[in-house]
């Protein structure tokens, strides 16, 4: 579905990314972890086009993303950044709105079809009685749900996320994740996804991509991953694994103090 | 919460008073007019042999025209430029859109006077070299802040002050005309300016109706409007070209007028909230209006003086940007 081939980034004269290669077949849930700084969100917003790279190639279903149009990219990706600004009076709804626009003509409005869609969106984010409230107004992870809304608004095929639990309780991280997998199991969602918490990339991910300086430093399944040497190479941190009753996926157990 | 009706009854309102405030000042003057005859000598037509044919035909009608044409003009080059610069800052006058046109128009008002028909054209490239060097002193990979929209229109400001300058030196004999057109008044320019502005006018507020929804996507912020499938460096130049064509022919008819395209975007947003759909129509109703009041006021208060409109903003506006900025509106 989405192939990034041997990505070099650099932010002015510095290299920050170097050949970085990964694969997502359709309707895989990837995350993508690593300290901060390593080079996470600088590789997504390669993918969204909000970052020049310098060498390597980044496929759409085979297809070379350069050689798709901005409007064709956005009808089938979407991404939704760390940090987001918006009009402060805005509201939740017309920003849920916004996300309709690549599907638009020039000038064509809003249809029936459109608003189910939003309603749709604003109905997965628990905002449905919140439509007409500023985003101001809005709680930063209340704001982060609408968002997250207007992501899914645009229906994309693939969906970029930095770390879109940020801000949110745990409750409502828990329930964002849910969404994520609901999205991805319903409705063949491919997602991309920069997480913090390797247990939630652990749980809700087919594959984990691990950064370190730029530099893929492992890729595969959970239980592939998530090992003892990886969060000491990694974070450097001494970790245990542990399993949980109700699902197979590996739990990162910190111990304390002991940094190495 | 953000009523929609409510904003569409403000503009609709203010669409209406602005034109009973154009009759009103149609009747304003050394003569005075009342509203019927307005209505009635308006309604003959031109050649009809009334009264105030010649008056309100020839004299108050246009002048009233130029200002509605050019405060709206000017209003909406001012929110387009701040959607463009993601700045409430961003105005024709400051960012020295106005002075680079200015300076242009001069050169051939006082150089080549020969030239007069190209003056729409001067002073649209002068207002583009003007933004372009703002851009270039003043953008920055995280965007255009305040200060450095402040700093570099100063720098483009005092550039074109100098030409400006250096042109009235050279040419001291032709002075007296180029300077009453600099100041920005609105007298004496009658149909002659009206119809070369016009229809350049028209199309540029036209345009401008497609620029709606471009500088709403803008104003998400670059990534958001990336993700929404727009070029944002395109829809910049765009929306920059066609701000600066509009501030441009308003500069070509009556030389500088500062403020409007700063205070009007500023009062529309706080009467319909910042959606263009909206904010940019107010801003164009109240633009017409706004410079309207001033022109009237200027040739009205201080008769038989008449005070250019451009002096009497600069006195208005002065202040309100500096309120503005004690409240720390940006
Ligand atoms: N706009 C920029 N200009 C220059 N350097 C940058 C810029 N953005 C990021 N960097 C640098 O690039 C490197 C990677 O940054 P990136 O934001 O991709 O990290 P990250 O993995 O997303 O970190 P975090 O977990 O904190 O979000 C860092 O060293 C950072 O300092
Ligand atoms: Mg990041």
């Amino acid at each position: 579905m989405l192939k990034v081939e041997q990505l070099s980034i650099s932010y002015e004269q510095k290299e920050v990314v170097h050949n970085f290669s990964f694969e997502v077949e359709q309707g895989e849930i990837l995350s993508i972890i690593g300290p901060n700084g390593s080079g996470k969100s600088t590789i997504l917003k390669a993918i969204a086009r909000m970052q020049p790279y310098n060498t390597g190639s980044i496929l759409f279903e085979g297809e070379n993303m350069r050689r798709l149009s901005s409007k064709e990219i956005a009808r089938k990706m979407c991404m939704l950044s760390q940090q987001n600004q918006a009009p402060s009076d805005i509201s939740v709804k017309n920003l849920v709105a916004y996300g309709r626009y690549p599907h638009k003509k020039w000038f064509e409005r809003l249809n029936a079809d459109d608003e189910s869609v939003i309603d749709w969106a604003l109905e997965k984010t628990y905002l449905s009685h919140y439509k007409e409230k500023p985003i101001a107004a809005l709680s930063g992870g209340e704001a982060q749900r609408a968002w997250i809304a207007m992501a899914l608004a645009q229906r994309p095929q693939v969906l970029l996320l930095d770390e879109p639990t940020t801000f949110l309780d745990i409750a409502h991280q828990h329930e964002v994740l849910e969404l994520v997998r609901e999205l991805n199991r319903d409705m063949g969602m491919t997602v991309v996804m920069v997480l913090h918490d390797l247990n939630q990339a652990s749980s809700y991910s087919d594959k984990i991509v691990v950064v370190k300086d730029g530099i893929r430093a492992q890729m595969g399944t959970p239980n592939e991953v998530m090992t003892e040497q990886m969060i000491q190479q990694i974070y450097r941190m001494e970790a245990e694994i542990q399993y949980v009753s109700w699902d197979k996926a590996p739990r990162i157990q910190l111990k304390n103090t002991v940094r190495v | 919460m953000i009523h929609t009706a409510r904003s569409r009854m403000i503009i609709i309102t203010t669409f209406v008073v602005t034109i009973l405030a154009a009759v009103i000042a149609i009747g304003l003057g050394s003569v005075h007019i009342s509203i019927p005859d307005i209505l009635s000598t308006i309604v003959n037509g031109r050649n009809n042999e009334g009264v105030y044919t010649t008056i309100i035909w020839d004299i108050r009608l246009p002048r009233v025209l130029l200002a509605l044409i050019i405060g709206a003009s000017i209003a909406i080059s001012g929110a387009l430029l701040q959607a463009v610069m993601g700045n409430p800052l961003a105005d024709p006058g400051l960012t020295g859109v106005t002075s680079g046109a200015a300076a242009f128009v001069l050169l051939i008002l006082l150089a080549n006077p020969e030239l007069t028909h190209l003056i729409p054209l001067a002073a649209f490239t002068g207002g583009l070299i003007a933004a372009a060097i703002v851009y270039a002193l003043a953008w920055r990979r995280t965007g255009i802040t305040p200060i450095t929209i402040i700093l570099s229109g100063v720098a483009v400001n005092a550039l074109c002050g100098g030409v400006i300058g250096f042109l009235s030196i050279l040419y001291s004999d032709r002075l007296p005309s180029a300077v009453q057109w600099m100041n920005g008044s609105l007298a004496a320019k009658g149909n002659a300016s009206l119809h070369m502005i016009y229809v350049y006018a028209i199309i540029g507020w036209i345009l401008s109706i497609f620029a709606i929804r471009k500088a709403n996507i803008i104003r998400l912020g670059d990534q958001v409007a990336t993700n929404l499938g727009e070029s944002v460096t395109r829809i910049r130049i765009m929306l920059s070209i066609l701000a600066v064509f509009l501030a441009a022919i308003s500069v070509a008819a009556v030389g500088m007028i500062s403020f409007v395209g700063l205070i009007v975007p500023h009062m529309a947003r706080l009467l319909v909230g910042s959606d263009y759909k909206y904010m940019l129509p107010m801003s164009m109703a109240m633009g017409a209006i706004v410079l309207l009041i001033a022109d009237t006021g200027g040739r009205t208060l201080f008769a038989p003086l008449d005070i250019p409109a451009g002096i009497l903003m600069a006195v208005i506006g002065g202040p309100y940007f500096l309120y503005l900025m004690r409240k720390r509106a940006f």
